[in-house]
């Protein structure tokens, strides 16, 4: 009898160890089962920011502070509720929305440049956070980041709710030579996106993508053909620049958090 | 391990050849690029109001070119080469071994490529263009058909624990890379994922934190499995251990990428669980570690003259302090201080530095003298190899450990008046010391694969003048 055909562990391991498709499947079935058990809750569980498969958000168990249910509409804007219909309409603390043409457009600029690896857009429920950035963030807030861009590390600030903190011409300054206004900083002059025109090809595309997502997609009321034909002649002689800084200003406000509800139920 | 056989089999090993030349070039040009980003952060002046080689385009070319092209050339070259010598039989496919060889080279180009022209994802260590993604798709599932394909047909009664690794890396890595790329193009620059926010989080973490598990930890495992018994002429120390490493892993580092957004706006049992699960992977991860180092066991003298078997065996300490690193910081209070600091990227570095690389370099001198059939043209520069890479990955987590820590000592600290004690742009001012102190660990680690480099070219080249040849090996 050769060496062999000893068994050294289990019957069952010797087995699979024998057997290629049998390995190759047992494999496949292990490494499945965590991402599983962690990723698919969150595409139905509530207050993860996740709309139904009609468009309508429906999934918000958030509670005031007499423990009633607060309304999906003071979370998320909708226009059929909310007493300002269009974006342009809008106004900070209406509800999270979808971003803006000019606002979309510096949003893919900051992706293409990689922003997100120096900043972060997440805050977390700390005292010092809140008193650094503000109040946490929420999921129903990036539910229309397609790409989620909250970031890993803050080598520069959480930008979170840097939406009105800075004025636009010190954003301007900032952006173009950030050492002319903070010495000690180390990021990178970007200066050359005056220099860039928004690409309005691109832009349209990328809202008719919006609408399209299979996820959390921009509903067709608010990304309305219109709008997105408008978005044309919204960002004619902008630049990159103009673009990045609207995105900028767009971030943080949309939500008006009650003060002492928790948020994180 | 290997079958003992009446004939020799002539085994597929040009292609293996290729592979292992590459991943010495890619370790001297991955860690050049990270040289020169980390400077970038010490020296902003160094973007050179240049939009290409901005911090925020070069860094994805850094992380990309380290572990996909080092790190991919690496687990090709090494998996072709022990699938081979573990079943005592040749490739399935040769031809398809090729593909895989010149698709994945295509690819790095097409990063070097795409990533400073800003074709970024967005979505960290998964920046690259959606088009260079599905390149991807293609040449993995070729090299993973191949690799298990040849694991079918061996000769051997078994399959070899190291084979195992490589299969679990093979699918996991299939299902991460095609669930987190999912996404609708708008261009051949710009592609938006179809999940958002919370969703698209977990899944990017799922990922992340899985490339690192099974890709940079599983394939590297295979490597550790195969080349410390082989360079120490001695059996692995414990096969039960093996087995117990392989399941419980396999098993369980699935669960951990969701230590990454603990106090985000996930639900918190996401983040415990991930929290959870990881103080748990202490055990499998420290067994495989003692299991590699006990392999040594009563052969510790090799140590002083083996200079390979310390890279192998230093790469057993780094993935031992690693294992415990990543743990520690995964618990929630650890991870408040932890998160969004340098801590992260000195842990990264601790793994790709110290462990990643050091078992490569290991394999890599190793197959070297196997696959010519020669001695190292200097047995002196491996040895000055190792000292230097020592130094330069302990340079480079020190201090990314030290401004870790002293960031998020910072960013929380209050002062008599219950007021912030630092503006952000005071902890930028106080990492100045320790990023220069970060490039220049690089730089000495990045020193050392150029020694790598020279050595290796140089035994080829002696290897074939005495056979005759005039050439590295040409394809066959």
């Amino acid at each position: 009898m050769s060496d062999h055909d000893k068994i050294y562990s289990t019957k069952l391991q010797d087995k699979i160890e024998r057997n290629t498709l049998l390995m190759f499947v047992l494999t496949a079935i292990a490494v499945a089962v965590g991402g599983i058990v962690e990723i698919v809750p969150l595409f139905y569980l509530p207050n993860t920011g996740m709309a139904s498969a009609d468009g309508t958000y429906n999934n918000t168990s958030h509670k005031d502070l007499q423990g009633n249910p607060i309304p999906m509409d003071k979370i998320i804007w909708n226009p059929a509720t909310s007493q300002h219909k269009t974006l342009d309409e809008w106004q900070p603390g209406d509800g999270v929305r979808p971003y803006k043409p000019l606002e979309l457009a510096g949003r893919t600029v900051y992706i293409r440049e990689g922003c997100f690896l120096c900043h972060s857009q997440m805050i977390r429920p700390f005292r010092d956070e809140k008193d650094r950035y503000g109040h946490y963030s929420i999921a129903e807030e990036s539910m229309y980041d397609h790409t989620y861009q909250w970031g890993s590390k803050r080598t520069g600030p959480d930008i979170a709710r840097v939406g009105g903190k800075y004025s636009d011409e010190w954003h301007r300054k900032h952006l173009k030579y950030p050492r002319d206004v903070v010495p000690e900083s180390v990021m990178p002059n970007f200066f050359f996106l005056e220099n860039n025109p928004v690409d309005v090809v691109k832009l349209t595309k990328t809202m008719e993508v919006m609408t399209q997502m299979p996820f959390n997609p921009v509903p067709k009321s608010i990304y309305t053909d219109a709008v997105i034909a408008g978005a044309k002649g919204e960002v004619a002689g902008k630049t990159e620049m103009d673009a990045v800084i609207a995105f900028l200003q767009s971030l943080g406000n949309h939500v008006k958090f009650e003060e002492g509800v928790n948020y994180r139920d | 391990m290997e079958a003992t056989q009446a004939t020799p089999v002539k085994y597929d090993m040009d292609v293996v050849r290729w592979f292992t030349i590459m991943s010495c070039v890619y370790a001297v040009v991955g860690t050049l690029i990270g040289v020169y980003v980390a400077s970038e952060l010490a020296w902003p002046f160094l973007n050179f109001d240049i939009p290409e080689i901005t911090f925020g385009r070069l860094r994805p070319l850094h992380t990309n070119a380290v572990i996909f092209a080092f790190g991919g050339c690496v687990l090709m070259g090494t998996g072709y080469y022990i699938v081979q010598r573990t079943g005592a039989t040749k490739l399935w496919s040769n031809g398809l071994a090729w593909f895989t060889f010149w698709g994945w080279n295509l690819i790095i180009v097409m990063a070097v490529i795409t990533l400073p022209l800003g074709m970024s994802s967005g979505k960290e260590y998964a920046e690259l263009p959606w088009w260079v993604d599905i390149m991807i798709a293609v040449v993995w599932v070729a090299f993973g058909l191949n690799h298990i394909m040849t694991t079918a047909i061996r000769k051997t009664s078994h399959i070899y624990v190291s084979n195992w690794f490589t299969m679990g890396m093979i699918v996991m890595i299939t299902y991460l890379h095609v669930v987190n790329s999912m996404a609708i193009p708008v261009d051949m620059a710009t592609a938006f994922s179809i999940y958002s926010g919370v969703q698209d989080a977990m899944i990017q973490w799922w990922w992340g934190h899985n490339a690192v598990g099974f890709y940079l930890t599983g394939g590297f495992l295979g490597i550790m499995y195969y080349f410390i018994p082989k360079q120490a002429g001695r059996p692995v120390f414990s096969y039960r251990l093996s087995v117990l490493h392989f399941w419980t892993l396999t098993f369980g580092y699935v669960w951990l990428g969701a230590h990454h957004l603990q106090y985000t706006a996930l639900p918190d049992w996401t983040g415990s669980l991930g929290a959870a699960i990881s103080l748990a992977m202490i055990i499998p991860s420290w067994g495989g570690a003692m299991n590699g180092m006990m392999t040594l066991s009563g052969a510790w003298d090799k140590l002083r003259t083996d200079y390979i078997m310390r890279f192998l065996v230093t790469a057993m300490a780094f993935y031992a302090m690693s294992t415990f690193d990543g743990p520690v910081m995964a618990i929630k209070t650890v991870n408040a201080l932890s998160h969004y600091t340098d801590w992260t990227v000195g842990h990264v570095h601790a793994g790709a530095l110290g462990w990643m690389s050091m078992i490569s370099f290991g394999a890599i001198y190793h197959m070297v003298k196997k696959l010519w059939n020669t001695e190292m043209y200097s047995e002196k520069l491996v040895n000055v190899h190792f000292w230097v890479a020592l130094i330069g990955a302990t340079t480079y987590v020190v201090a990314m450990w030290v401004s870790g820590i002293m960031q998020g000592l910072m960013w929380r600290d209050y002062d008599e008046f219950g007021t912030l004690t630092y503006t952000f742009v005071e902890s930028v001012s106080a990492m100045h010391p320790y990023y220069v102190m970060r490039a220049v660990g690089g730089a000495i680690f990045n020193l050392g694969t150029w020694i790598m480099l020279y050595n290796v070219v140089m035994t080829v080249r002696q290897a074939n003048a005495a056979r005759g040849v005039n050439a590295v090996p040409a394809k066959a």
